[in-house]
């Protein structure tokens, strides 16, 4: 059982060592003394002198992405399992899966209409 | 042991054939790319670097695409800006490669290779929950988009990371229920048994591949796919002409070019599950394990390691063609607008695909 992962494990060890001597190259092979100064080690901000600090505050819109997306990709989740089993399950496994997506469409039919999916 | 050890051995060659396959194949579509852009646009592309010292008639740019930019990008100096977090500057890049390169374990490139008593599954890790893995680690790259725009300390970094973030999370919950309609095609979730399962044939004469069944399930998860790597026609977390680069912008040298790499690794993963899911993986039409089983009940025998090298081509030139549909998808078509991005994946691709979910359950039900 657990043997299938042997390869994963292989696959996770000499893929961290290429991409980690990829990322890291430029530290290792670049250009050795290095100089710093206020001006190379500046943001870019097309020119100007960056206006304060870059973090800053950003639209709400995005957080309430990322809650829908909570939402939706457990239920999603959810539906692994059954989808695999679905031919064992036949005509009620389908009826079941059919309430439970018009529970998750109703969810996403509120959260359209309350607007939780519009761009200003 | 040194049954154990040969074992390891065979694993090991497997993970470094399949790492260098991504590799080289995102390579390779840097150069494709490069050529296949001037191509589209009616320029020349890449044509200055050259080994011969321009004694050859004809430049094909591939000394400066794959050699001359790749060293020149690895003796860069390494800036990281002021005000930038050193460590999670590093992170980001190497996040954003490692998950999608280590995706490719569970997809399988060939059948079985047999040698003497010795059977090999052609696929690194032959999960029985292959497209879990898959989508597991796919959407770990999230966190490279974010933690490189966030460790920037850059406007445009955050920018991009912030709308990255949010169309990768957006258009993930489409791809997950696309790949519903196919996991209730195959019954199963091991991407071996999904390939082999389509070595049957239809009517006796149509390959019984997953595009065949799940026609709706492939155009939204090619849809999301794209999406998922960020490129033009859903490129605003990059979008040059309006955030420099987006979430790479204080990025140089091998660093940024591990960002590129990610986009193109992405394309290769995107592709090799697309073959994989629906047209076949490896499967070449009418050659089963002993040879050619053509229409009419005629069979020829085929050496068997002629069958696994045709499946080994077979699989690669999907996985191409597949690429090079989406790179002329990436220099055809404009870009979205944000609120049209967001629509397309909301309003449009996560209703279809539940529509696509029960349709299918309605024709398995009937069928049977």
């Amino acid at each position: 059982m657990l043997d299938q992962y042997v390869g994963v494990l292989l696959t996770f060890a000499l893929g961290a060592v290429i991409v980690g001597g990829m990322v890291s190259g430029s530290m290792l092979l670049g250009m050795r003394r290095r100089q710093h100064y206020a001006v190379k080690d500046e943001v870019f901000e097309c020119g100007n002198a960056p206006s304060g600090p870059a973090r800053g505050r950003f639209s709400v819109h995005f957080y309430l992405v990322a809650i829908l997306f909570i939402v939706f990709d457990v239920e999603v989740v959810f539906m692994y399992p059954w989808a695999l089993v679905f031919r064992a399950l036949g005509v009620p496994g389908l009826i079941e899966m059919v309430i439970f997506i018009a529970v998750l469409a109703i969810g996403l039919a509120y959260a359209w209409r309350r607007g939780a999916l519009a761009w200003y | 042991m040194p049954a154990v050890w040969l074992d390891l051995g065979i694993a090991a060659a497997k993970t470094l054939l399949v790492l260098l396959m991504v590799l080289n194949l995102s390579a390779i579509l840097l150069w494709v790319e490069r050529k296949g852009s001037a191509l589209i646009q009616d320029r020349i592309g890449a044509n200055r670097a050259n080994i011969l010292g321009g004694l050859l008639p004809f430049n094909l740019g591939i000394v400066n695409t794959l050699i001359a930019d790749p060293i020149k990008m690895f003796t860069k100096e390494d800036v990281v800006p002021a005000g930038a977090d050193k460590v999670l500057h590093f992170l980001g890049p190497f996040l954003a490669v490692f998950p999608v390169v280590v995706t490719f374990a569970a997809i399988p490139f060939g059948d079985v290779l047999v040698i003497g008593d010795r059977t090999i599954d052609l696929q690194v890790a032959g999960l029985n929950v292959g497209i879990l893995y898959v989508l597991a680690m796919s959407s770990l790259a999230v966190y490279g988009v974010v933690l490189g725009g966030w460790a920037s300390n850059s406007r445009w970094a955050l920018l991009g990371a912030i709308r990255g973030s949010a169309q990768m999370i957006s258009y993930e919950i489409a791809m997950g229920l696309a790949l519903i309609g196919a996991i209730m095609t195959f019954g199963t979730l091991d991407l071996q048994e999904i390939a082999r399962a389509q070595g049957a044939h239809v009517l006796g004469v149509i390959p019984a591949w997953g595009i065949l069944y799940q026609p709706l399930g492939f155009l939204i998860f090619l849809v999301a796919g794209v999406a998922e790597t960020k490129r033009v026609p859903f490129d605003l977390p990059e979008g040059e002409s309006e955030l420099i680069s987006g979430y790479f912008t204080e990025y140089s040298g091998s660093k940024q070019a591990a960002f590129m790499l990610s986009d193109f690794a992405e394309i290769v993963v995107v592709s090799g599950l697309a073959t994989t899911l629906f047209f076949g993986g490896w499967q070449v039409p009418f050659l089963g394990r002993e040879g050619w089983n053509l229409p009419g009940g005629v069979t020829l025998a085929m050496p068997h390691l002629a069958v696994v090298a045709l499946q080994l081509v077979s699989f690669t030139v999907k996985v191409f063609a597949l690429c090079c549909l989406q790179i002329l998808v990436r220099w055809s078509l404009p870009r979205y607008r944000y609120d049209q991005l967001m629509d397309l994946g909301w309003k449009r691709l996560l209703p279809l695909a539940l529509v696509n979910v029960l349709v299918t359950g309605l024709v398995i039900v009937l069928a049977s």
